[in-house]
């Protein structure tokens, strides 16, 4: 036996191989990125380092005669109820290499999710439900600044024409967008595949703070291009051929933190895309080295509107943290047209362990505390707010807009739809999956015309439903529903947590 | 005329194709059984090759004038009405001239020793012309999970770089 440290034996998965159905036709051994999987010629056996799997059951998805199955390890640590066995790895892991602890995708511990506590109301007799297959029903909704109020005009002809100025809007078919991931973090063809759903569904994508590729140009018509601390791809092309400008202050994965691709990672094309030498390190900072007051975001965002001549809304993204409705008050005062509230679920590439699963707040409270200030400011129209960090379904998307969001934003949602099994690895680069790598070998994984079918499909499956929803509670457009929290009630929360989403509780 | 089309982009090398023609040329139809009892391992009529990042399943291009039927002494293969370069196992005598002239190395030889006698013949991809009677398409376009594979007239508009 080789000299090993001795707890790395305590790994989390076994890869069990059915031998008899194994007919070594090798695919589990090119399917595994992690190199856990070889075989030996010799001994005509396939063979595992179970050590080195990471459970993304790549191999288990592929294997031609299952016989394949990716099982938790049951030599774990002795369980212990303040030592989990995932602390206790954690803490064998740091002892052995003295290293912050790096993961990726969103937070996985079991705080409250307020989305779950929220039940939706329904009709009965008081007002009738509506049959969405029957009746018109409306998805459509409109971001950006509303303005105070409306002129209408009457032409002689008695034709009516709007008067008012209105600030630019997008106009989203269906209340969900998909939501920034750089090029770099996640390949070209999981970017293609979101903007390709995107154009279809009559929704936005982002491309993240890696710039605009220029095979995507086609599709900046329905993308947001993001402005974030390390001005990766900005330029006045990149501003002007997207539909939106967001400047990303913060992520819910990890606020506060910057962001870091790796040089190794930065190829001939994320260099050109990016703007920066091919192999240097991308770093964007945690601050923005301009922006360090309210008056330093209103200098940005004007001066993106100049750029775009106030042809473009500008977007504001901030990660969801204590004290956020003020933040974004002052943010809707600095001229942003949209605020994006990103909770403390939200997924990333990379981010140190402890911060991902401890910073931040849920999205929910911050939905409800931010819509409420607004309002109670007088400033709610003069703001669109889009939720993400942690939409997991149809039912998030229609709780998250009676709580006051006007859409939402998903990714980890999107992750899944083309394959990605939450195996918390995209930090490394090699995910198996072809979502979060820019492995030659691996990116291909994601075909963008079978990736762009699934996304579209899971975005209108959800707005099927957001429909049959709507239908019960009696509403007939997405509108309508913005901040009724009337149709929310609330089970198995304090009154004060119910205060604060400004939700009554259930029997009342 | 209709043929699979490979492509290089999307092949991931899961070898799905491989396991799939074996398992539709078995007598039992089945991936295990075919390689475990049928002695039919390594008799796949389309390979997938691997260098680096590159993959890709070949098999036979059902050439206009194939130099495979031009070598075959027995009369073994034919060109079928539909296109179909098709090799009669009965009438081969294992002289490996296909093998040979093939320049993709998409025939291949075979000698099979499950059965009572050993039989000695050349095998090829024969677009699975039963699954195609049945209006199925090939089995290894229909395994295949990223659509690396399909059956068209012409290559599909893809996403080239
Ligand atoms: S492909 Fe993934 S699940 Fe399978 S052995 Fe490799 S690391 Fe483990
Ligand atoms: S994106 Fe890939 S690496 Fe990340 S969690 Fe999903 S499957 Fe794992």
């Amino acid at each position: 036996m080789l000299y090993k440290k001795p707890q790395i034996q305590f790994y989390p998965y076994i890869v069990q191989r059915d031998d008899y159905k194994c007919v070594r036709c090798l695919g589990c051994v090119e399917q595994c990125s992690y190199d856990s999987t070889f075989y030996d010629e010799e001994l005509d056996a396939i063979w595992n380092k179970h050590e080195a799997c990471v459970g993304c059951k790549r191999c288990e998805a592929y294997c031609p005669t299952d016989a394949i199955k990716i099982v938790p390890n049951p030599s774990r640590p002795y369980e212990h109820s303040s030592w989990k066995w995932e602390l206790v790895m954690d803490t064998y892991l740091q002892a052995n290499t003295g290293g912050i602890i790096i993961t990726g995708i969103g937070n996985d511990k079991p705080h409250r999710i307020y989305f779950d506590h929220l039940l939706i109301d329904a009709c009965q007799v008081t007002n009738p439900s509506i049959d969405p297959l029957r009746e018109p029903m409306e998805l459509r909704t409109f971001l950006g600044r509303k303005g105070q109020k409306i002129v209408i005009e009457e032409t002689e002809k008695g034709n009516i024409s709007l008067k008012t100025k209105l600030a630019p809007q997008l106009q989203l078919e269906t209340p969900i967008m998909f939501s920034a991931m750089s090029y770099g973090s996640i390949n070209l063809n999981f970017q293609e595949s979101m903007a390709r759903a995107a154009l279809q569904l009559g929704t936005y994508w982002n491309t993240g703070e890696g710039g605009l590729h220029k095979k995507l140009y086609p599709y900046a018509g329905c993308g947001i291009v993001q402005v974030a601390s390390g001005r990766f791809g900005v330029s006045r092309d990149y501003l002007k051929a997207a539909a939106a400008v967001e400047i990303k202050i913060g992520q819910g994965a990890k606020p506060g933190i910057g962001g870091h691709l790796p040089g190794e990672k930065v190829n001939a094309e994320i260099a050109e895309t990016r703007m920066i030498p091919p192999g240097s390190d991308a770093i964007s900072p945690a601050p923005h080295h301009d922006i360090y007051s309210i008056e330093d975001l209103k200098q940005l965002i004007y001066a993106i509107k100049e750029t775009t001549r106030y042809e473009k809304p500008v977007i504001v993204k901030i990660a969801a943290v204590h004290n956020v409705a003020a933040i974004a008050s002052g943010i809707a005062r600095a001229g942003a047209d949209i605020i994006v509230l990103d909770g403390f679920r939200g997924g990333t590439g990379a981010t140190p362990k402890s911060v991902r699963d401890n910073v931040g707040i849920p999205v929910e409270v911050a939905i409800a505390v931010v819509d409420k200030r607004l309002r109670e400011e007088g400033i709610r129209n003069e703001v669109s707010i889009v939720a993400t960090g942690g939409i997991r379904n149809s039912a998030d998307v229609i709780k998250s807009i009676a709580l006051g969001a006007d859409a939402v934003y998903i990714a980890t949602a999107a992750m899944l739809a083309i394959g990605c099994t939450l195996c918390q690895t995209c930090n490394t680069g090699r995910c198996a999956w072809g979502i979060t790598t820019n492995d030659p070998r691996l990116a291909r994984r994601q075909n963008p015309e079978i990736a762009s079918e699934q996304l579209y499909n899971l975005v209108k499956g959800w707005s099927h439903e957001i429909k049959d929803m709507l239908g019960a509670m009696g509403i007939n457009s997405i509108e309508s529903l913005k901040g009724n929290r009337l149709r929310l009630r609330t089970i198995g929360l304090s009154e004060k947590e119910s205060d604060i989403l400004g939700v009554l509780p259930a029997g009342i | 005329m209709k043929k699979v089309i490979i492509i290089e982009d999307f092949c991931i090398a899961c070898y799905n194709c491989e396991v799939a023609c074996v398992a539709t040329h078995s007598r039992t139809q089945d991936p295990v059984k075919s390689y475990k009892r049928e002695n039919l391992r390594g008799k796949t009529n389309t390979i997938v090759e691997l260098k680096g990042p590159a993959a890709f399943s070949s098999m036979c291009r059902h050439c206009k004038h194939p130099w495979c039927l031009d070598a075959c002494i027995s009369g073994a293969i034919q060109r079928l009405d539909n296109g179909i370069v098709y090799l009669d196992e009965e009438r081969c005598v294992g002289c490996w001239g296909c093998v040979i002239a093939c320049p993709y190395g998409s025939a291949h030889p075979n000698i099979k020793h499950n059965d009572k006698e050993d039989t000695k013949h050349a095998f090829k991809c024969d677009l699975c012309v039963d699954r195609l009677e049945q209006g199925l398409k090939p089995a290894c376009v229909e395994a295949c999970p990223n659509k690396a594979l399909v059956y068209d007239e012409t290559m599909p508009e893809v996403l080239s770089k």
